[in-house]
């Protein structure tokens, strides 16, 4: 039998999607459990009823806010509703940490709104909500995350057409009650698989939770991991998110392969209700205010504190961190986006269960926090040093300390496993739409392999590699666990410029670095929106 | 049963109508078509007559009363008329038996699900209560979407298009169970196609629109076949060929094929220039004393074969003869005409 070289390659990126989330596991193994022990006692407690609460929260949020406003924008006509089909998927664009920040600088108790409170009512003469607070992360998380929730229940509603409702309607139902007998059920499965992506979200965040003083399982790990300098203590607790983040996972991909059943052809155009009188204007009020605080209010506050701070901060030291941060999204953006057309060319080409279990697992990296990420990836590289520093030593060379732990290399790997589902998505659609006849083709008028790679492949997928890359890239640039915890002495990026400075509460000085990142959020969120549109 | 009256209805959108000054009209009659071109406007009146579309004019009415008018639209859940999709829109998320009793909103759970399970047992799908429409074959969801049309006894069903989206061996064999089903409950139905084998399979009463959306002619489906009231259903329904002819008598044409006799007197006077309507199947060949005509074209379709010929003033006729009849391209053949149903149109 003749073993192509494109499974080979394939199974090795399964392996390495792999090995670092088996490596987390094995910090069970060692006997050593003080630390571990310790921290059991102390604060696992705290962490589960925080994790659990924050899901609770969170997930409740996005449900009501993703499903009300995909509702109204895909199926009511109301003052604005082209605008807000588009405008309310924005937020994306804006990092959840981001928005945190923002929050807390507006809302805190030395925040300008605060203050206005306090000079016209002075002193106690108010109440004003907690912002640091269960509740206050929740709001701000779900603001951020709600997205996910619309997109997938708006396209839901929208390829429902519109005879599910007419046969619901001839059979005697009136039309506002069908949506909630029929539509709702059956953009279920949208509905739920968005939420179970912010859900993953909510899991791996670090950023939010830090700035809001919020333990969870990703900051205990960071706290472990730098405070304590205990890996091993961080990887049993990396293996608990673990555990959390693979049932959310298991749940949405039975509801995506439950979602195909529930897919009906498109016919023409859909029914949209006229709203009157009031619920117009009110439709109105609650889109405009959702896109309002999760979208307008924060880029506006964060262009006033960048030009506060514009002239003393846009030095060379911005400059070298845009700089870090485009080399780092650069490099992983290149290294992925080969990964992913390795694996969308073999599972076309070269099918069969060992190749589709190896994409399956090798696109499971979107799920994964960066922080166990980090954690994985940081044993696994620790080991190989440690077998390369023997071998070196038994071959007679004085080689000793670490070789690949602290390089760049630990980093642009933890990326590539992060972010090969979102280059692998649009590859692989791409390479659908090339009909293998086109191929043959080639080959039919003397093309060899190579060339029909080069002259047929390559400029038909162009777009979708280009689409692929700047997913990566952007998506790198707002990474922040794994960043923190991997990156080598003198690789600050933008993303860790934030926490740096609203962990000392300058929320000014981390305006700038925020704004990039927005800017740059929204290249790929733009691309969505044309994709998504529908007039 | 119910009886349906419509009443030069016109409806359309953004001031293009598509439907305008169409009427229609039946009453005890169980099996209904409409067979028409795509983009007729077919689907357009039975939208209207489900309460989907408004029309601005005219007036539909059902078992005696108005549900459309201009103006006032009574809403598609009080009309009570069963509808059958062209794409079935089954409910994913119910089972086949909710999704069957899905229209018996007033019924306990346990009637509902004797009502769903009798239906089941009408169509032909004992045994299937409990699967989802996912599960089910083409076949068996459009056998589902008939069984919960007819659940809640409505006066009136419309199908659109209902065997389209089916291969043609089972569409049969479905459309023959469901036209025994519609007769057995005596349910009045609807329903549109643009296939004339499936209106002649299902229909008792065609009614043929052309491309303004105006019935042409509403008859039987032999009739329609043999009767065409004028050249627009004589060339839509079934195939044929036109030839010249002189009226010589009241009841006879002198063509190029010789005198032909019909059954019936036409009121036209004598010398009248006509054309001739001649189907395959009225085209014989080889017959004794018929006139020489050229074989210009044949098609072999297993059990016939259809020829083209030419007759010697240069009129072209079709032949559909059994296929044990092999005559080459480029021969004569003697051919003669059995028309009994003499169709002609005046020039």
């Amino acid at each position: 039998m003749r073993v192509s070289v494109w499974k080979i390659a394939t199974i090795t990126l399964a392996a390495v999607v792999v090995f670092p989330l088996l490596v987390v596991f094995s910090g069970w193994m060692q006997t050593e459990n003080l630390v571990w022990e310790h921290l059991a006692e102390t604060v696992l407690g705290e962490l589960l009823t925080n994790t659990a609460w924050l899901l609770l929260g969170v997930g409740m949020l996005v449900t009501a806010l993703g499903v009300s406003l995909a509702w109204l924008t895909a199926m009511c006509e109301f003052p604005g509703s082209r605008i807000f089909d588009w405008g309310l998927m924005l937020p994306l664009a804006v990092p959840a940490y981001v928005m945190a920040f923002v929050a807390l600088g507006v809302m805190d108790f030395t925040g300008p709104v605060q203050s206005v409170l306090r000079d016209v009512l002075g002193d106690g003469g108010y109440w004003f909500p907690e912002v640091r607070s269960t509740g206050g992360v929740i709001v701000v998380m779900s603001l951020a995350l709600y997205p996910y929730v619309y997109m997938l229940s708006r396209a839901s509603f929208l390829t429902q057409g519109n005879s599910m409702i007419e046969a619901a309607r001839a059979l005697g139902m009136p039309a506002w009650m069908a949506f909630f007998r029929v539509s709702i059920p059956t953009a279920r499965p949208a509905i739920v698989a968005g939420l179970s992506l912010a859900l993953m979200e909510t899991l791996a965040d670090f950023g939010t939770v830090a700035i809001f003083n919020y333990d969870t399982f990703t900051t205990a790990i960071y706290k472990t991991w730098f405070g304590l300098f205990n890996l091993q203590a961080a990887s049993q607790l990396a293996s608990f998110l673990l555990v959390l983040v693979v049932i959310a996972l298991m749940v949405e991909r039975q509801l995506r392969s439950d979602a195909k059943y529930y897919e009906t052809a498109r016919r023409g155009c859909i029914f949209r209700y006229q709203l009157s009188g009031w619920r117009r204007w009110a439709a109105t009020m609650f889109a405009g205010l959702v896109l309002m605080i999760a979208f307008i209010a924060p880029v506006i506050q964060l262009g006033l504190w960048a030009w506060e701070v514009m002239e003393q901060d846009l030095n060379s030291r911005y400059w070298g961190l845009l700089w870090h941060t485009l080399v780092l999204g650069g490099m992983a953006a290149i290294l992925t986006v080969t990964g992913a057309m390795i694996l969308a060319f073999t599972r076309r080409y070269h099918a069969d269960v060992v190749v589709e279990s190896s994409v399956g697992i090798a696109t499971l990296g979107y799920a994964l926090p960066g922080s166990v990420l980090a954690v994985g990836v940081m044993l696994t590289f620790t080991s190989i040093d440690n077998f390369m520093n023997t071998l070196a030593t038994i071959v007679g060379h004085e080689v000793s300390g670490p070789i690949l732990t602290g390089t760049i290399l630990a980093l642009i790997i933890a990326y590539m496993v992060r972010f090969l589902a979102v280059a692998y998505a649009p590859i692989d659609s791409g390479l659908g739409r090339i009909h293998n006849s086109l191929a043959e083709a080639a080959r039919g008028l003397g093309a060899s392999a190579v060339v029909t790679m080069l002259r047929i492949y390559m400029p038909l997928l162009r777009p979708g590699l280009f689409t692929a890359g700047l997913l990566v890239l952007v998506d790198v640039m707002k990474e922040m666990p794994a960043t923190m915890l991997l990156r080598p002495f003198g690789w600050d990026t933008l993303a860790v410029r934030i926490y740096e400075m609203t962990s000392e509460g300058e929320w000014e000085r981390a305006a700038l670095p925020a704004m990039t990142l927005i800017l740059v959020g929204l290249v790929p969120v733009v691309i969505l929106v044309r994709r998504s549109a529908r007039y | 049963m119910g009886t349906l009256e419509i009443k030069n209805i016109r409806c359309g959108y953004d001031g293009q109508n598509i439907i305008d000054g169409f009427s229609l009209d039946f009453r005890d009659t169980t099996l209904n078509c409409l067979l028409g071109p795509s983009g007729c406007g077919k689907t357009t009146v039975l939208r209207a007559i489900a309460g989907f579309e408004p029309i601005q004019a005219g007036e539909i009415i059902l078992d005696g009363k108005v549900i459309s008018s201009k103006g006032m639209t009574v809403p598609p859940e009080w009309r009570g008329i069963g509808m059958v999709f062209q794409d079935y829109a089954l409910f994913p998320h119910l089972s086949v038996a909710d999704n069957v009793s899905f229209g018996l909103r007033r019924s306990g759970r346990k009637e509902k699900r004797k009502v769903a399970e009798q239906m089941l047992e009408l169509v032909g799908l004992e045994g299937y209560p409990d699967r989802y429409p996912h599960g089910l074959s083409g076949g068996q969801q459009q056998r589902v979407a008939v069984a919960r049309a007819l659940a809640p006894h409505p006066p009136l069903i419309l199908m659109d298009e209902p065997f389209s989206n089916l291969d043609v061996e089972l569409r049969e064999r479905l459309v023959l169970d469901i036209r025994e089903v519609l007769r057995q409950r005596q349910t009045t139905t609807l329903f549109v196609t643009h296939d004339q084998e499936e209106a002649f399979m299902l229909g008792e009463h065609v009614g043929v629109m052309n491309n303004d959306g105006c019935i042409m002619q509403w008859d039987l489906p032999y009739n329609l076949y043999h009767e065409p009231s004028s050249r627009f259903v004589a060339d839509f329904v079934g195939q044929g060929r036109l030839i010249e002819g002189i009226l010589a008598d009241y009841d006879s044409v002198s063509t190029s094929l010789g005198i032909l006799k019909g059954n019936r007197a036409y009121e036209w006077p004598k010398d009248t220039r006509v054309d001739v309507l001649l189907r395959p199947d009225d085209v014989l060949l080889n017959v004794k004393g018929g006139v020489d005509c050229l074989v210009t074209d044949r098609h072999f379709k297993g059990a016939q074969i259809m020829y083209t010929l030419r007759t010697p003033c240069g009129d072209e006729l079709l032949s559909l003869v059994p296929s044990h009849l092999d005559i080459d391209t480029g021969q004569k053949v003697r051919v003669g005409i059995d028309a009994e149903h003499l169709v002609i149109f005046r020039r």
